[in-house]
């Protein structure tokens, strides 16, 4: 029997607010409090919200049957708790219903699975806190930022104690295959992989509304029987979006949410069922190893990671940030940790990106800046701030590793301290007892 | 083909661009081109270019022997051409003052008497069109639409007018009246106008109120550089970055901004200098400001910088900065990339159009130019890629793909 498996991404960046280099070393906010607002909020509305009502509906109708996952970056979930909590009261009512599952991911949606691996594990097990926190569910699945995917990463990721992992079916590694079937790493066989259908999903991302796109308009009934009409041995059809897909991206009155209305309808009369990732991954075997010694993505034609490391300007960028992550590690003031994830985000490095001249566009889709060239002088701006803070915060003329003993030996100091003090007061307290116990002896 | 300019006598970026035209136009096989231009040094390139200087094409009848004519124009001409232009002298035109052999005097500069030497010009075109045979007439800038004008109803050839520049441009929006009558005179009469640019396409439209389609713009383009440029080396002998604005220090290129950024980063720096190249009309009130700002000590003036003194300031720099309040084109950036020096222009000048590896700001945004030099001092990164990727770009900038464009324009007015 086929199964479809949805999976929604949520992930919103923290913009930088124009910081020129006047403000370094006198300003230490970085973010443009207003844009992030207002374009959550308005996503929240046309999106999140009539989508989570939806969802619920759907889940409710079918009592059971119909079954959805959901990856939402740290950074994304921070900014939800702050402007627009009612959608995570609707992603909590989803959760409740048992046909939700929520995946793992690196909290900041960053890019460290390349640059850092210590920060890497440290934000995961970051996010899989706060998905329990919010969520109440322990995610086995991992998901990395936009997919992004190599044979060392899935190490990494198996080594952390995940067995499932979720990317993208990138045609330079697939060949022939077929995303359809569950796969396993090549260098960690206990990994098992699960591929996006990246042509079946784009039907819905992309062309939903684009009336020069030859299948349109893009019904439910059709796009159910183009998946009837898949080889019956290829079981699992992995339909991974951008959850703002329903009302921002394909705003509603293209007829999105009828059309996800009506979908679960026409495959159960196709007896086609609907699956988790987790669920997928523990009842399939694989079928045979994929090899990935370059890094994949689920973006742009390459599928590639040239958005976000491109051009020398991402790269030079992404190493001078990782440059200072060891001394962040030692530092302990929780606005500087904070600010080093938000700093992480990936979509800061996308905005950097020069693909687009090629096509003869000046600027970058969904980029807050008018060029490439701003967000590399903005970015490194706010970075030489923030190295700055962290250099203020031991002295530099201490070694990193110098400093990690020192520091150790003053929390290993407070311990003793305490032990000892402990000790002292138990020994006073017997002391107390004896004297009193002589006292009434005598 | 009229022009004011051609190297190596220039006085700005017009005979620069003649000549890339030119050059680029004469790697058309099919393509002979005559230059006019005021006055003829004798210097000038002729490889690939017939040049006739105005000041050697006699207007008035003289009888004078074939040896003084070898004597005194051997280098411009061979003698006979003298005696071909004589025989189509067409009026009477004693009442000018001209010399021994029937010539008139010319600067070729821009003299206080531009008028007059503009007339003389077109007086000197009427006679070049009579003697000569050709398909299409090119005029330069607005000092030669009047030649041009006159050669056109001579010989009833289509007039190609090049705006390198209008009048707008050149007094920030207060033009002289005199010269946008010229200016307007030649587009209203002409048969094509090519701009430089969409900026001065668009000038052109509104404020000559041309027709949209007989306005077309063809960007300028540079030459490559040749290997002793190439070969230059670094001579600042200061640890600092150096920042260099390079060009005319007039209104039109807005040097107070460059001025007012330097300020800004010098307040908060200690590691970047910046240099101000050229001169003008403004330089002492820059210098005044400088002063005034207190960054003098950070701060410098060369003088006016000719032919390799220029490339030798482009070696030396690690930004450079085109404030230009209005550029038509402004071929200034592209040589800089052509040094590897990356490059911050405003969004007001026509280079703008066609380059993607630079900096853009507004002319008038002082903050986010001072926050770019800072940039491109402070972060290597940055410097880098657009060392690299600009110097790509230029490199694929070319006078001949220009060319061909003007020749589209040509075969359309040529065959219609």
């Amino acid at each position: 029997m086929k199964k479809i498996c949805f999976y929604f991404q949520i992930h919103q960046p923290l913009r930088l607010k124009r910081y020129r280099f006047f403000n370094i070393g006198k300003d230490h906010y970085y973010y443009d409090d207003y844009s992030n607002e207002t374009i959550l909020q308005q996503i929240a509305d046309k999106s999140f919200l009539p989508a989570n009502r939806m969802f619920l509906d759907l889940i409710n109708l079918y009592k059971g049957r119909f079954k959805i996952a959901f990856s939402i970056s740290g950074v994304a979930l921070d900014q939800l708790e702050i402007y627009a909590p009612e959608v995570i009261d609707g992603l909590m009512e989803l959760s409740k219903t048992g046909n939700v599952e929520f995946l793992s991911e690196t909290y900041a949606h960053s890019l460290s699975s390349l640059g850092d691996p210590i920060e890497f594990q440290r934000q995961v097990k970051q996010h899989a806190d706060k998905i329990k926190l919010l969520f109440d569910q322990e995610p086995t699945v991992f998901r990395n930022t936009e997919l992004i995917y190599s044979d060392e990463i899935s190490e990494l990721v198996y080594n952390m104690g995940y067995k499932k992992m979720i990317t993208e079916g990138a045609k330079q590694v697939l060949g022939w295959k077929s995303p359809n079937y569950v796969y396993h790493s090549e260098t960690q066989p206990n990994l098992k992989l699960l591929l996006r259908n990246s042509g079946l999903t784009e039907n819905i991302t992309f062309h939903f509304s684009d009336y020069s796109w030859h299948d349109y308009p893009l019904t439910a009934e059709k796009f159910i029987s183009w998946i009837a009409a898949i080889p019956a041995e290829e079981e699992v059809i992995n339909l991974f979006m951008n959850y703002e897909t329903f009302g921002n991206l394909q705003p509603s009155y293209t007829g999105i949410f009828e059309f996800m209305k009506a979908l679960p309808r026409f495959a159960f009369e196709n007896n086609i069922e609907f699956a988790t990732p987790g669920e997928i991954l523990d009842n399939y075997k694989s079928v045979g190893p994929i090899s990935v010694p370059d890094p994949i993505s689920w973006s742009d034609e390459e599928r590639d990671l040239s958005a976000w490391l491109g051009n020398t300007l991402q790269r030079s960028a992404f190493n001078t940030l990782y440059g200072i992550s060891e001394r962040v590690r030692l530092c302990e003031d929780r606005r500087l940790k904070q600010d080093w994830l938000y700093l992480q985000t990936s979509d800061h490095f996308y905005y950097m990106s020069t693909k687009h001249f090629s096509k003869g566009e000046s600027y970058t889709r969904f980029s807050p800046y008018p060029s490439p060239y701003d967000a590399f002088n903005n970015y490194m701006n706010v970075l030489s701030d923030f190295i700055a803070r962290v250099k203020a915060q031991y002295p530099d003329t201490v070694e990193n590793e110098e400093l990690s003993s020192l520091l150790t030996v003053i929390r290993n100091q407070e311990k003793k301290i305490k032990k000892l003090e402990a000790e002292l007061k138990s020994i006073r307290e017997a002391n107390v007892e004896k004297f009193v116990k002589k006292e009434e002896g005598e | 083909m009229f022009g004011w300019e051609f190297p190596p006598h220039i006085l700005g970026g017009l005979g620069t661009a003649c000549y890339g035209i030119t050059k680029g136009l004469s790697m058309q096989a099919d393509m002979e081109i005559t230059f006019v231009i005021p006055k003829a040094w004798g210097d000038e390139d002729q490889s690939f270019v017939k040049i006739i200087g105005a000041n050697n094409t006699p207007v008035v009848w003289r009888d004078v022997p074939w040896e003084t004519v070898k004597n005194r124009l051997g280098k411009f001409m061979n003698p006979d051409e003298y005696y071909r232009l004589r025989d189509h002298i067409y009026a009477d035109f004693n009442y000018i003052y001209t010399n021994d052999l029937g010539c008139i005097e010319f600067s070729g500069r821009y003299p206080s008497n531009i008028l007059e030497e503009i007339n003389n010009y077109s007086i000197v075109a009427g006679v070049i069109a009579r003697t000569y045979d050709f398909d299409i007439i090119h005029a330069h800038d607005w000092l030669t639409y009047p030649a041009g004008l006159h050669a056109k109803s001579v010989s009833g050839k289509p007039l190609v007018i090049h705006v390198h520049a209008t009048e707008f441009d050149r007094s920030r929006g207060k033009p002289n009246p005199i010269v946008y009558g010229i200016e307007k005179d030649g587009m209203d009469h002409c048969d094509k106008i090519i701009c430089v640019s969409n900026l001065t396409r668009k000038t052109v439209i509104d404020n000559y109120h041309q027709p949209e389609d007989k306005v077309v713009t063809v960007h300028n383009a540079v030459e490559p550089l040749s290997p002793e440029i190439e070969a230059i080396e670094r001579l600042a002998g200061v640890p600092e970055k150096i920042v260099t604005f390079l060009g005319r220090i007039t209104m039109q290129k807005g040097p107070e901004f460059f001025v007012e950024a330097a300020t800004q980063v010098l307040k908060r720096t200690n590691h970047i200098r910046f240099v101000m190249a050229g001169s003008g009309d403004m330089l002492n009130q820059m210098i005044h400001m400088v002063a005034d700002r207190g960054i003098a000590d950070r701060f410098h003036f060369t003088g006016f910088l000719r032919g390799r003194q220029v490339y030798e300031m482009f070696k030396s720099s690690d930004v450079y900065v085109m404030p230009s309040v209005s550029e038509p084109f402004g071929i200034s950036p592209l040589e800089a990339m052509q040094c590897g020096v990356p490059c911050i222009i405003s969004y007001q000048s026509g280079c703008s159009e066609i380059l993607n590896y630079v900096i853009k700001t507004d002319y008038w945004d002082v903050d986010a130019m001072a926050d770019s030099i800072y940039s491109l001092c402070t972060y290597p990164g940055i410097a880098e890629f657009l060392k690299e990727e600009g110097k790509k770009e230029v490199n694929n900038i070319k006078w001949e793909y220009a060319a061909q464009k003007v020749r589209d324009i040509y075969n359309q007015l040529v065959y219609r």
